[in-house]
């Protein structure tokens, strides 16, 4: 099943895949346009790979790591489906990291690869943004790269784990404004799920509700303000986003400017 | 007087008190004896943490600024995410991973989070402050910090904070706070918060610049240079002036599994 959170006529409803349009658990029917979508998941410890594809780790000349390089995002991070992103004016360079999303759904110590899977709950798609200008080698990439507001969209679905029942085999997308850029899938990723499951199991305890995006292959490019960002996985959705710029949130400011201005002419 | 807030093991709610001594609390109109109640974590959020916020620790690593991996001394605040796993209260015991001779002991002070705040100029970070608390950074000793640290600094039981949230308006100057840690009952390190690069005001305005805090995350100032060591069956206590302290010992993993803490 697929199921998404989204708010509609003034509440928040958990909602399933119904026909192309979504199924509210109150019974209504609803068109996906009518809908506000939020990330499927509240993220509780959300785990982010780095260079987890061997061709990425090559684009960013990089040698494949010997053991996952990983970070964490805050909650701060997240935006649903169909969400805006914002881009800084002083970014040169901010793209798109289209990675599967794992979401698990029961508690997790020292668990083998073996049996990794089984404490997966399901799969949705996230879009881990970053913007390149603010790298810094201190603990790279560092959270004003990898956890700004708006800059990780996620979603739209959360695809139960029985549905999809080879995670290491799917093809990743993204198209800039309905041009392919991106390419790559699953089945390329250094640390495998299974791998990463274990690995963050063997000296943490994970819960349901964590998150482990699992990184990006080849492929990244640079997005403008206005961009339309899709990101795809097979069997999981589509991901849309929309690149906004630094003058949305500074409007507020400079209307309260103008008002200022005006009474002084007053 | 000061006042603060503390939540207990068994309730839903948080209760103001005031704190007579280090040793005792008035709550609800009765005096308790801090060591006779059982205090959780007192807060909620999400706890980020700072790396490299003070003078000493900046300094340690001059040498190295110039050089590969770093290149070049840092610019932004550098942060890191203690998880949830990693939460633990007033008095729990640390779990010593397996394999693990010492645990690096990291004395931060916490500013709690009052209200949203995204984008908040320095003149006005007072205004979004709950108050503070104490916590302790624990890390597994890691000499490079060019990669994130998540399996030296994300272990289970890996972030005590407690034993409250004293009111910021019970605080004289959080910048000018001392820090110290005892081992054993034995003075490990001393420091303050005086020597903060990035003082709370101005940390808080350069965070807030890319990322929303909310009400009850935490903001851990850093950690001194020099952080002690600790190994296992240590008491390891961290005192703040006008705060109080956080008292944790350092027990095997395997022994505590066994008692069915983990």
């Amino acid at each position: 099943m697929k199921r998404a959170r989204v708010a509609y006529a003034g509440a928040i409803h958990l909602a399933s895949e119904y026909n192309g349009q979504l199924r509210l658990t109150d019974g209504r029917i609803v068109d996906e346009q009518d809908v506000v979508w939020l990330p499927p998941v509240e993220p509780r410890t959300v785990f982010a790979l780095g260079l987890n594809y061997a061709d990425h780790a090559k684009e960013l000349a990089f040698k494949a790591p010997e053991e996952p390089l990983a970070f964490l995002k805050g909650p701060n991070t997240f935006i649903g489906h169909r969400g805006q992103t914002r881009r800084p004016a002083d970014a040169a360079y901010m793209h798109y990291e289209c990675e599967l999303a794992v979401v698990i759904g029961k508690r997790a110590k020292n668990i083998k690869k073996e049996e990794a899977l089984k404490y997966v709950s399901g799969y949705t798609i996230a879009n881990d943004f970053a913007i390149r200008d603010y790298l810094e080698n201190y603990y790279r990439p560092n959270l004003k790269v990898k956890n700004r507001d708006t800059c990780t969209p996620i979603g739209p679905w959360l695809v139960d784990a029985e549905d999809i029942p080879n995670p290491s085999n799917l093809a990743i997308r993204t198209y800039v404004n309905g041009k392919l850029t991106q390419e790559g899938n699953t089945k390329d990723m250094i640390f495998s799920i299974a791998d990463l499951i274990e690995y963050f199991s063997s000296f943490m305890t994970l819960s349901p509700g964590d998150i482990i995006l699992t990184g990006t292959p080849e492929g990244l490019a640079d997005t403008a303000v206005g961009d339309e960002i899709t990101t795809e996985i097979e069997g999981i959705g589509k991901l849309i986003s929309t690149i906004v710029g630094d003058d949305l949130f500074t409007s507020g400011q400079e209307s309260s400017h103008l008002k200022i201005h005006l009474n002084g002419r007053n | 007087m000061t006042k603060a807030r503390v939540k207990l093991q068994k309730s839903d709610y948080s209760e103001e008190i005031e704190i007579l001594s280090n040793r005792y609390i008035l709550m609800n109109g009765k005096k308790y004896e801090v060591s006779q109640i059982k205090l959780d974590i007192p807060i909620s959020g999400t706890v980020y943490g700072t790396l490299l916020n003070y003078k000493g620790t900046l300094e340690a690593l001059k040498d190295e600024f110039h050089h590969p991996p770093y290149n070049e001394p840092p610019k932004g605040p550098i942060l890191y995410i203690k998880p949830r796993n990693t939460f633990s209260s007033f008095l729990n015991p640390v779990p010593l991973p397996k394999g693990i001779l010492e645990l690096e002991i990291g004395a931060a002070l916490g500013i709690v989070i009052s209200k949203t705040a995204t984008r908040v100029k320095k003149e006005h970070a007072l205004d979004y402050i709950e108050g503070f608390t104490i916590a302790n950074d624990i890390s597994i000793p890691h000499k490079s910090v060019y990669r994130p640290a998540i399996r030296h600094k994300a272990r289970d039981g890996f972030c005590p904070v407690g034993p409250w949230v004293v009111s910021k308006e019970s605080i004289s100057n959080p910048d000018s706070l001392g820090i110290r840690v005892y081992i054993n009952g034995e003075l490990k390190q001393e420091n303050s918060t005086s020597n903060l690069i990035r003082s709370i005001s101005r940390l808080i305005e350069d965070v807030t610049d890319f990322m929303t805090l909310n009400s009850g995350d935490v903001l851990l100032v850093g950690v001194p240079e020099n952080a002690p060591l600790a190994k296992a069956n240590d008491q390891i206590r961290i005192e703040i002036d006008e705060i109080g302290y956080l008292e944790n010992s350092i027990i095997p993993e395997e022994k505590l599994s066994l008692e069915g803490i983990l």
